[in-house]
């Protein structure tokens, strides 16, 4: 094997341009599907936009009993309770999850009290998570907010430094990648909560990052090749820039897997969103945010004529060389 | 580009090692840093409470709570003044909605009777911006005798501030009453309060002692009823109806104008008593309580008062001679902790308004330590595998990215340390994911190395250009991910904003070394090394 290793080969031309028919349904599909899911199973929305209470209870006799802890959870009759295992340092301990009771603030913290009161001084609480109705709306609201500013001033700095076709091309393989990573949290189950918005939005800026890079390589195409078609341009762009595409994600990829494998509980989740939403924003500035740009005119018409011209001249040329 | 005049070679080197000194104190035990030069960088990485365990508690102004109350002593307040010479007469007088309301029956007193009403909308602290003062209350008399007082808007925006700092202060008491964990108290927004206390594993002593109200009041006994006659009868006019703290199905009947409050006492000790050797509250009062009580215990002697603590009688002694010392004693079925909680609460003063919690966590220490072990193995491993990537995918000059991801390590951590940022379990994933992208840099630098060498460049000419063409595009793509970071901050809550945080230094950090850092080195290896071929 050679060294160092080259995971793009040199000269690498893919023609993404010509993949428009097979990219565009997956895409649309997607996004279809994870509409569908989001509007019908929707996400499952964690306690920090649902509000209600997590305790973790751990027994100091040993491995806790499921059973047991659900009878007296039961008993104190709290509506919907989730009830499941959880391992942390090496102990197995309860995950008690509580729905919002009626009854306003003071209701949710006496939920903390009822459960230990009726567990009894065999379990010590480990890990106790109220949130309130205020400040559940709160979060959902500020959550919402976050992802609308991040877009809004994403779409302004790439107006600014580039044309506002890139803008709108960034913009809409973000919206992409972020409905993606929704649809993901609607098939995995995973706690949709702060973290996940926190994910997502990392998720939008990485994915922007990408698309810049590419855009970059396409205005500096642009410049160095006035007589090259809009087609050609992007196409070469995309593949000059697939190897650092490529290289960049990975290496991503590793930090996450190395957090998802030894992070934690408490970080999986968010791991395991970045980890989907980095594969797929890596994949949609390759397929979309480049590609996309053909529907927009980028270059001024009377240039692009003449490219094309002297493109069709080129052909001929060639063909008649050929024959 | 490849070459660096001598300043920039020493500051590169100066801040990288500036970045290194402020990482080491974080590895060292507190006795080892006392004997710390006093010119090296000192302060800790101040780690979350999801990584040190203990208690996050917000807490809200029940504004509905303070409002209902502040209307029946505002009511109280009307009827002192009107009644007292000369007399004003009225009919009509009660809360109505969120409004105190009255009518004056003789109208040729109106004015007088404006002006002393008038008296009564307690300006508030102006605050230096708004022109003229605030009040809490609007008052409108209209000509045919009816007066009205509802809350200013802006007056109690500006009431609710004053209450948030009141209880903060009197929050700070109470736990400096108890002495052992150091909590940190603050004001969130307009009317919120955030105590976090650190390695605490039970709360809910700190709770009680936060959360509790501690109004203490003082009310001659009119007499008491079943909890079943209280429902079939309303109250007499002047009497208020307080449950009993350890018999629910007793209601008391007091006079609905206090003999005292907490304000009138001065200190408050634990003690037994003696005959009993039960746990009990010595009180002490001020010189103007203490007269206050003598007066009230001479005239009513034989007659029993309820020590009202929060809205429940703790207990109703009854006077047997006037109490003119001064001093006084709560007795009430206490435990040893539950009587030194009431002397710390009664010490500190009352809340001015009821506080409600809205958000709790607490983690268990033991959890914490969990997710520290957990957050640094991550970290661990992720070096190591892009590490061996980068030299793995770019030989040599992967090598080089890795020193500059080491550099960008200490950097970033050096930079967290110095700000007192608060390490997360967040910020921990934070400064693993900056690792990944820390390299971006060197990624899209070193593919330009390639192209350029392809496109026929000498191997000096392509590194040098490498770097310059790639600039911009570094630039761009750090600046597109800053704008993500600060969204992220301004979604606020602690856990995310500590990633937020970690996110947009790293970003900056990175950019320093990788682009500085891996040059210098760059530069430094074409001096020594002479490469004939760029080695990609």
């Amino acid at each position: 094997m050679k060294f160092p290793i080259r995971l793009i080969p040199d000269g690498t031309n893919l023609p993404f341009m010509d993949w428009v028919r097979i990219r565009t349904p997956i895409s649309l599909a997607l996004i279809v599907l994870s509409f569908a899911l989001f509007f019908t199973i929707g996400v499952n929305q964690g306690i920090d936009f649902k509000g209600g209470t997590i305790i973790q209870a751990h027994n100091a006799n040993g491995p806790v009993d499921i059973g047991t802890v659900r009878g007296i959870v039961d008993g104190l009759h709290f509506g919907d309770v989730q009830i499941q295992t959880t391992t942390s340092n090496g102990q197995t301990d309860a995950l008690i999850r509580i729905a919002l009771q009626p009854g306003g603030e003071t209701a949710q913290t006496a939920v903390v009290d009822k459960v230990k009161a009726a567990l009894g001084s065999d379990y010590t609480l480990e890990n106790v998570q109220v949130v309130g109705p205020t400040v559940s709306g709160e979060l959902a609201r500020s959550g919402t907010l976050a992802v609308l500013f991040t877009i809004v001033g994403i779409m302004a700095y790439i107006w600014f430094r580039f044309e506002w076709q890139f803008g709108v091309a960034a913009v809409a393989t973000l919206v992409h990648d972020a409905i993606l990573t929704v649809g993901f949290f609607a098939v995995t189950r995973i706690d949709f909560d702060l973290q996940s918005i926190a994910a997502i939005l990392t998720i939008i800026g990485y994915s922007l990052n990408d698309t810049v890079v590419i855009f970059d390589r396409i205005r500096e195409i642009l410049r160095k090749y006035k007589q090259l078609p809009i087609r050609d341009v992007i196409n070469l762009a995309t593949n000059q820039s697939l190897a650092r595409t490529i290289m960049t994600s990975l290496t991503i990829e590793l930090a996450l897997i190395a957090l998802f494998a030894f992070g934690g509980p408490v970080v999986r989740s968010f791991t395991a969103a970045m980890i989907w939403g980095i594969f797929v924003a890596t994949a949609s500035s390759i397929f979309i945010g480049g590609p996309i740009l053909i529907y927009f005119n980028i270059r001024p018409k009377v240039v692009e004529e003449r490219a094309e011209a002297a493109a069709a001249e080129r052909k001929t040329d060639t063909t008649a060389a050929g024959a | 580009m490849l070459h660096f005049p001598r300043w920039q070679v020493i500051g590169i080197i100066l801040i990288v090692f500036l970045g290194f000194l402020a990482v080491i104190p974080n590895f060292l035990s507190k006795d080892a840093l006392a004997g710390w030069p006093s010119f090296l960088p000192k302060s800790q990485m101040v780690l979350g409470l999801d990584l040190q365990g203990g208690s996050y508690l917000l807490y809200e102004v029940d504004k509905n709570d303070y409002m209902d109350k502040r209307l029946k002593a505002l009511t109280a307040d009307v009827r002192q003044t009107l009644l007292t010479n000369p007399r004003i007469g009225y009919t009509g007088l009660g809360v109505e909605g969120q409004a105190v309301q009255l009518r004056i029956r003789d109208l040729s007193q109106l004015d007088d009777a404006r002006q002393r009403l008038d008296k009564l909308r307690n300006p508030l602290d102006a605050s230096v911006l708004s022109a003229g003062s605030v009040y809490e209350f609007d008052l409108t008399v209209g000509d045919d005798g009816l007066a009205r007082f509802t809350y200013d808007p802006a007056g109690l925006t500006q009431r609710t501030r004053q209450i948030v700092q009141q209880s903060i202060e009197v929050i700070n008491r109470r736990i400096n009453g108890l002495g052992t964990t150091e909590p940190s108290i603050q004001r969130q927004g307009d009317d919120r309060i955030l105590v976090e206390a650190p390695g605490l594993g039970d709360p809910s002593r700190l709770k009680a002692l936060v959360g509790q109200t501690a109004q203490l009041e003082f009310h001659m006994v009119d007499g008491s009823i079943s909890a079943q006659q209280a429902a079939a009868n309303p109250p007499k006019a002047g009497v208020e109806r307080v449950p009993d703290k350890s018999n629910p199905q007793l209601i008391w009947e007091v006079e609905d104008q206090a003999l005292m409050t907490g304000e009138d006492l001065s200190d408050a000790q634990t003690a037994f008593d003696p005959q009993t050797n039960e746990p009990i509250v010595n009180f002490r009062l001020t010189t103007g309580g203490a007269r206050k009580f003598g007066d009230v215990t001479a005239k009513n002697v034989g007659r029993p008062f309820a020590i009202i603590l929060d809205d429940q009688v703790i207990s109703a002694p009854t006077i047997r001679s006037p109490i003119l010392g001064g001093s006084g004693e709560i007795s009430g079925g206490f435990t040893v902790q539950t009587a030194n909680d009431l002397a710390i609460l009664l010490r500190a003063g009352s809340l001015p308004a009821k506080l409600t919690i809205v958000e709790e966590q607490t983690v268990g220490a033991s959890l914490g330590a969990d997710s520290i072990r957990a957050g640094v193995a991550a970290a661990i491993v992720a070096t190591v595998f892009i590490a061996v990537f980068m030299i793995l995918c770019y030989g040599i000059l992967g090598l080089f990215a890795d020193l500059a991801l080491i550099a960008n390590n200490f950097l970033m951590i050096g930079i967290l340390t110095t700000l007192g940022a608060t390490l997360t379990l967040p910020g921990i994933a934070g400064i693993v994911l900056t690792m990944g992208m820390a390299v971006d840099a060197n990624v899209l630098i070193y593919e330009r190395m390639r192209e350029e060498s392809h496109a026929g460049r000498s191997t000096i000419a392509a590194l040098d250009t490498g770097f310059r063409r790639a600039f911009a595009t570094i630039i761009d793509s750090h600046l597109t991910a800053l704008i993500a970071a600060i969204a992220l901050f301004e979604l606020g809550s602690g856990p995310v904003r500590g990633f937020a945080v970690t996110l947009a230094i790293g970003i900056i950090s990175t950019l320093f070394t990788a682009y500085l850092v891996t040059r210098l080195i760059v530069s430094g290896w074409v001096r020594w090394a002479r490469p004939k071929v760029v080695p990609l």
